[in-house]
């Protein structure tokens, strides 16, 4: 190695240092500055948890700025594969999508999909999402308004989360709202379990005040953040989870990459438990006031003139043992059956749009559970909603 | 090292900064280096081998300075209670196996005091030798390198580390299916590696006077130093560990400088390594991410993150360390001096890793373009500049793992500096030349920093991908392929 130093050099030699530092102070100066530092600290974590400005800080984003916005909301159970991660602040959620891009185009017809992980897309690529099908037939208004699907799906079942995700949704102006549903996020004791609506209290509170849904504002379950939760260091996790999602959206950038989807899974249930049971219901008939059916009213009335579609998802049906017991390993026969009578007279009752898609798709285009749809699912699925949508922008009705 | 560990370790090395004794602090130092190697060893799969290779750091260290030692020592004493209080704190070590959950300093649950005794007396026989038969300490000396390189080898080169993790979770009673060659995670083997080395080598070449063995395990085991470096030299660190007593004793203004000088190094480490190298970790090129990228501007996103992360995790662990030894009295050796700033490719070499690059100037090519020099037979000087490179940038490949990525790497480097040095050679002539005008040494200035950081940040593709056809693959995407 030629040239190489002959000597590595030693750290700032004590002369230096004693240079660097002012001429007679000594041990007093450490303890000025580890006490001056402490007060300091406790002063940020003082001004910090007064003013808790995570609401703010979530609005700061490097997405839809350095890098494209992500096509679906951040979910990601493994973060380091998945370039995506799950975090609860609202308007960190949104200000990553691609829906806060920009203020909302004259020229867009504005079309959001709410609903869980089936929306949302788990197991697919985002290229393979229904609301990326949607998009790709690129379909103008009779008005020439450039209609545009957004995927706001999030994969959990709960129809409070749906409406916690539509309420803050709102605010970009949807035309169409598209709602998909299925029996799993009706169950009254589901709706508080989505760790996204147990740490956004406040505003879950509200929605539960507002439309007097028939939930406990003072459920156990809400996570309120106590005074050390809210000091910067009780913080650390959620303002980390803030510095990641931002990080992780230049491994989105670079690869498009927002879910960490295995080679092989554990297919969905072909043979069932002969349980003829639904959560804690008995059969023969559902309990509707059981059923969050409340949330979902409060979901048409909060979209307001904007009008909503509301689908019953595609499930899976099996053929396996106890099959004649269970349609699948989330519902027995005569809850489900019950189900779909009580969402058609609900329907038609308040005169909601609704469309009952359950037995729509074929078994085999169905990945590792119940609800979750192949690609090809997923485009057959679009294919069979799209007419349907075209008729709903076309005829300009007001769907309600 | 953690936040937890590296802020403990601080406080230790400010009370054994505190201490002036020249007996106390042996003593103390001895024993602090002991017990954090067993602390910082992580946990292995394979059963107690995260209490076996911390023992065996120390045994191996023993051995080396008992190979080193005149066969008559007037210290021997000295050198019994050494090494009486050593295998007292093994010993003690593992006899927190019966404290159950408040055992904290290992891993995992130590093995039995009979295990470790057992284990203990072949290697107090094999130490034992060099005073039995002293005639033979010369051989000895050869004999515990071969066995350095050895280990060193075995742990580096992956098939072998595979066997021997079967063969030694066979030996544990454990599946050696699942025998992986990470399960030999030795922490800081190859520090400690060349530290002894070095001591073997300057021992053996006359250099060597160390004559404390209580010193000597403290200097191979310096905690501030042992997880990742600077590799210090025996002379300087006892050199240090003299002046350290003066210090204390009779100049409060330079040991407070010193002290507050280590905080800020600790505070610059800490922020280095856990704000932004782990924040760059994210974004850095990977083996997972390679595969993935579907542009080259992302692609050279990714490239720039990983050659910042490495420098500033590493970096951020030498300053850690050196604001350790500040706060022990002890000033380590730099070991990087802003190499990305460098505007040639041996400049960058005498800034990158500095106590690794003058180690194996000074172990390897020296004593071999030396060698190359003397043969009868006159060889061109360029011919001894290639030879004398590539070898040795071949081996600083090797070091981090006998695997073909890290070999490419060596070479590239090699390559590098061998093309620098004719450029060198071919711009002596002209560079009064270039002097006189300003405008086109800047010029030469600029292209030199850009080439030469183009240049290292391109190799750590061969660094980070051991696959190399992935690799070839990027070096494709980056260029737009």
């Amino acid at each position: 190695m030629p040239e190489m130093t002959q000597n590595v050099k030693s750290s700032p030699s004590l002369a230096s240092d004693a240079a660097s530092a002012a001429p007679g102070v000594g041990w007093r100066f450490f303890r000025n500055v580890i006490l001056k530092g402490l007060i300091l600290f406790c002063l940020a974590n003082l001004l910090f948890a007064g003013w808790y400005p995570m609401d703010e800080l979530g609005r700061i984003t490097a997405y839809n700025f350095l890098f494209p916005g992500r096509q679906r909301l951040p979910y990601g159970d493994h973060p380091e594969r998945a370039y995506n991660l799950s975090l609860y602040n609202l308007n960190a959620m949104f200000a990553s999508h691609e829906i806060s891009t920009r203020a909302k185009p004259a020229n867009e017809y504005r079309v959001i999909l709410i609903g869980d992980s089936s929306t949302w897309g788990f197991l697919l690529p985002v290229e393979h999402t229904l609301t990326t099908y949607l998009n790709r037939r690129a379909v103008m208004t009779a008005s020439g308004k450039q209609v545009r699907f957004y995927n706001l799906g999030y994969p959990v079942m709960s129809l409070t989360k749906d409406l916690l995700l539509l309420s803050y949704a709102m605010r970009f102006e949807p035309d169409l709202i598209i709602w998909l549903v299925t029996l799993e996020s009706f169950p009254n004791d589901k709706q508080l379990y989505p760790p996204l609506v147990q740490n956004n209290p406040e505003p879950v509170r509200q929605l539960i005040q507002t439309y007097h849904l028939n939930l406990d504002v003072n459920d156990p379950s809400f996570q309120d953040l106590g005074f050390w939760q809210r000091t910067l260091i009780g913080a650390r996790r959620p303002l980390a989870d803030l510095i990641r999602l931002q990080l992780y959206g230049v491994l989105w950038a670079a690869t498009g990459i927002d879910q960490d989807i295995p080679h092989d899974y554990t297919p969905r249930m072909e043979d069932l438990p002969a349980d003829p049971n639904f959560h804690e219901f008995e059969p023969p008939q559902l309990p509707a006031s059981q059923l969050a059916f409340d949330v979902l009213e409060a979901g048409i009335q909060l979209a307001g003139d904007t009008p909503v579609l509301l689908i019953n998802e595609p499930m899976f049906i099996s053929q396996g043992a106890n099959s004649d017991l269970r349609y699948n390993f989330y519902y027995p026969r005569w809850a489900y059956d019950d189900y779909r009578l009580l969402m058609a007279e609900a329907s038609a009752r308040h005169r909601w749009h609704y469309l009952d898609a359950w037995n729509l798709i074929p078994g085999s285009e169905f990945t590792n559970s119940a609800v979750h749809l192949s690609a090809a699912g997923s485009q057959q699925f679009a294919e069979y909603l799209f007419p349907i949508i075209q008729e709903i922008i076309a005829g300009g009705e007001t769907p309600k | 090292m953690g936040l937890i560990q590296v802020l403990a370790l601080s406080l230790i090395a400010l009370l054994l900064g505190q201490v002036s004794r020249q007996k106390w602090f042996t003593g103390v130092a001895l024993i602090a280096s002991i017990l954090s190697i067993y602390w910082l060893q992580p946990s292995t799969p394979v059963r107690n081998l995260d209490f076996w290779l911390p023992t065996a750091s120390v045994v191996i260290t023993v051995a080396v300075w008992t190979s080193t030692q005149p066969a008559v020592s007037a210290e021997r004493r000295q050198v019994l209670a050494s090494l009486a209080a050593v295998v007292g704190v093994i010993l003690l070590l593992s006899l927190t196996r019966y404290l159950g959950p408040l055992c904290c300093l290992t891993a995992s649950r130590p093995p039995s005091i009979l295990l470790v005794v057992i284990a203990l007396l072949p290697a107090a026989g094999l130490l034992a030798l060099s005073w039995l038969y002293p005639g033979a300490v010369s051989i000895f000396s050869r004999l515990a390198l071969l066995i350095l390189l050895g280990v060193f080898i075995l742990l580096k080169t992956p098939p072998l580390a595979q066997s021997a993790s079967a063969f030694l979770r066979s030996w544990s009673g454990q599946s050696i299916e699942l025998a992986n060659p990470s399960d030999l995670s030795w922490l800081g083997f190859s520090y400690l590696a060349f530290r002894l080395i070095h001591v073997l080598r300057d021992d053996q070449a006359g250099k060597f006077q160390g004559k404390s063995l209580a010193d000597f395990i403290t200097y191979a085991l310096f905690f501030p130093a042992y997880v990742s470096g600077p590799i210090d030299r025996w002379q300087r660190w006892e050199s240090d560990l003299q002046s350290r007593f003066t210090l204390v004793r009779s100049n409060p203004e330079d040991r407070f400088a010193l002290t507050s000088a280590g905080f800020q190094r600790i505070l610059m480490g800490l922020f280095k390594k856990f704000a932004l190298a782990d924040s760059l970790a994210l974004i850095s090129l990977n083996p997972q991410n390679a595969a993935q990228v579907v542009s080259t501007a992302w692609l050279w996103v990714l490239l720039f993150g990983y050659s910042l992360r490495i420098y500033l995790d590493f970096s951020g662990y030498t300053d850690i360390a050196i604001g350790l030894g500040n706060l022990m009295g002890f000033r380590l050796p730099e070991n990087f001096d802003r190499p990305y700033l460098k505007t040639n490719l041996t400049a960058f070499w005498n800034s990158w890793h500095m106590t690794l690059a003058l180690w194996f100037r000074a172990y390897l090519f020296n004593p071999l373009t030396r060698a190359l020099r003397m043969r009868p037979e006159k060889l061109p000087p360029w011919l001894i500049i290639l030879v004398g490179q590539t070898i040795t940038m071949a081996l600083i490949g090797l070091w981090h793992g006998v695997t073909w990525n890290f070999l490419i790497w060596g070479l590239w480097h090699g390559a590098g500096l061998f093309i620098h040095n004719r450029w060198s050679d071919w711009m002596r002539p002209r560079s009064a030349l270039i002097e006189a005008r300003p405008a086109l040494a800047r010029i030469l200035k600029f292209s030199g920093w850009m080439l030469t950081f183009l240049f290292v940040t391109l190799g750590w593709v061969w660094f980070a991908l051991p696959d190399l056809p992935l690799a070839w693959q990027v070096f494709q995407k980056l260029a737009g392929y």
